[in-house]
């Protein structure tokens, strides 16, 4: 008996979730970050890394991040689907989003929290 | 509708195939026609064929939605790499504070700015869509509208207040 499910729109749910969910994240934080810009108006160094310096803020700046190449990957994942039909092009193309992205995440991590 | 074309072009054709002289000539543009169809190209919907230029004001936030979001992911290396020389020292924040002063990097980062804030009214419109806000033909439009033209503003005005 072979029961395994081969159709069914659910395969992509998780992913439309995730999008969206990361989509909100971005939006809230973007709005957060420009309030605090427009009131701080850093205008040197100083005052600039003091933006990103309370734990709170950290925290906040590495869910968008992580949010940012989530929702990339996501993204960008589909575009590649709907245009790259070859296998080995398409495989190419995911596996250099991937890395790129998390490279990105990584990146971002170590600007916030190395010092 | 389509029943409707269809049996109106019937009733329309008996009177001529009444007449037996009529039926060649009609079986013959028949053919005419039939041979002039235009063959679409392989895997192609009638719908595939669209470009741009004459796309509804909704299409026209969904492609650029895409676009807009493709242009943020390759662009992603300068906003970190600024991101990060802003934050390591003093002499980075100096740095990364004299490329974008240029007038060219500007120009970039007004593109990006845009992208950005495009990618922002249309996401969270889709948003709405998908929770079955305004999803009516006549507020679906009228909400595209409102995307271009918030996004363009606010464009305008954050750009003047952070990047020029
Ligand atoms: C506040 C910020 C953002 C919001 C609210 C947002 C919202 C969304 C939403 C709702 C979708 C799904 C659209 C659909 O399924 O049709 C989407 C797709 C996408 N987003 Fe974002 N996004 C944001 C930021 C970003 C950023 C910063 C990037 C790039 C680095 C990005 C890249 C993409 C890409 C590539 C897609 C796929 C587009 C497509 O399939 O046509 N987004 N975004």
């Amino acid at each position: 008996m072979v029961n395994r499910i081969l159709v069914g729109a659910h395969y992509g749910f998780g992913s439309w979730l995730a999008q969206r969910v990361t989509a909100a994240v971005m939006a809230v934080y973007s709005v957060l970050l420009l309030i605090v810009l427009l009131c701080v108006q850093p205008a040197d160094y100083a005052a600039w890394h003091g933006v990103f310096n309370p734990e709170w803020m950290r925290m906040a700046t590495m869910l968008f991040w992580l949010s940012l190449c989530y929702h990339a990957w996501i993204g960008v994942r589909d575009i590649i689907m709907d245009y790259v039909k070859p296998a080995a092009a398409r495989l190419i193309a995911h596996v250099v989003v991937i890395v790129a992205l998390i490279g990105c995440a990584g990146w971002a991590l170590q600007i916030l929290w190395r010092a | 509708m389509r029943e409707g074309i269809e049996t109106a072009s019937i009733s329309n054709a008996i009177p001529a195939h009444l007449c037996i002289g009529a039926i060649i000539p009609s079986l013959l543009t028949l053919t005419a026609a039939m041979a002039q169809t235009p063959t679409r190209p392989k895997r192609s919907a009638p719908w595939y064929n669209i470009s741009p230029a004459n796309l509804p004001l909704p299409g026209l936030v969904s492609i650029f939605h895409r676009v807009s979001g493709l242009g943020l992911f390759v662009m992603l290396w300068l906003l970190l790499w600024l991101f990060d020389r802003s934050l390591v020292s003093a002499e980075g924040y100096a740095w990364a504070k004299g490329v974008l002063g240029g007038g060219f990097v500007k120009l970039i980062m007004t593109g990006l700015l845009w992208a950005f804030l495009h990618h922002f009214c249309a996401g969270i419109r889709f948003l709405l869509l998908d929770m079955h806000v305004g999803i009516e033909l006549a507020a679906a439009r009228h909400s595209s509208t409102i995307v271009f033209v918030v996004s363009l503003v606010l464009t305008v005005i954050l750009g003047a207040i952070l990047i020029w």
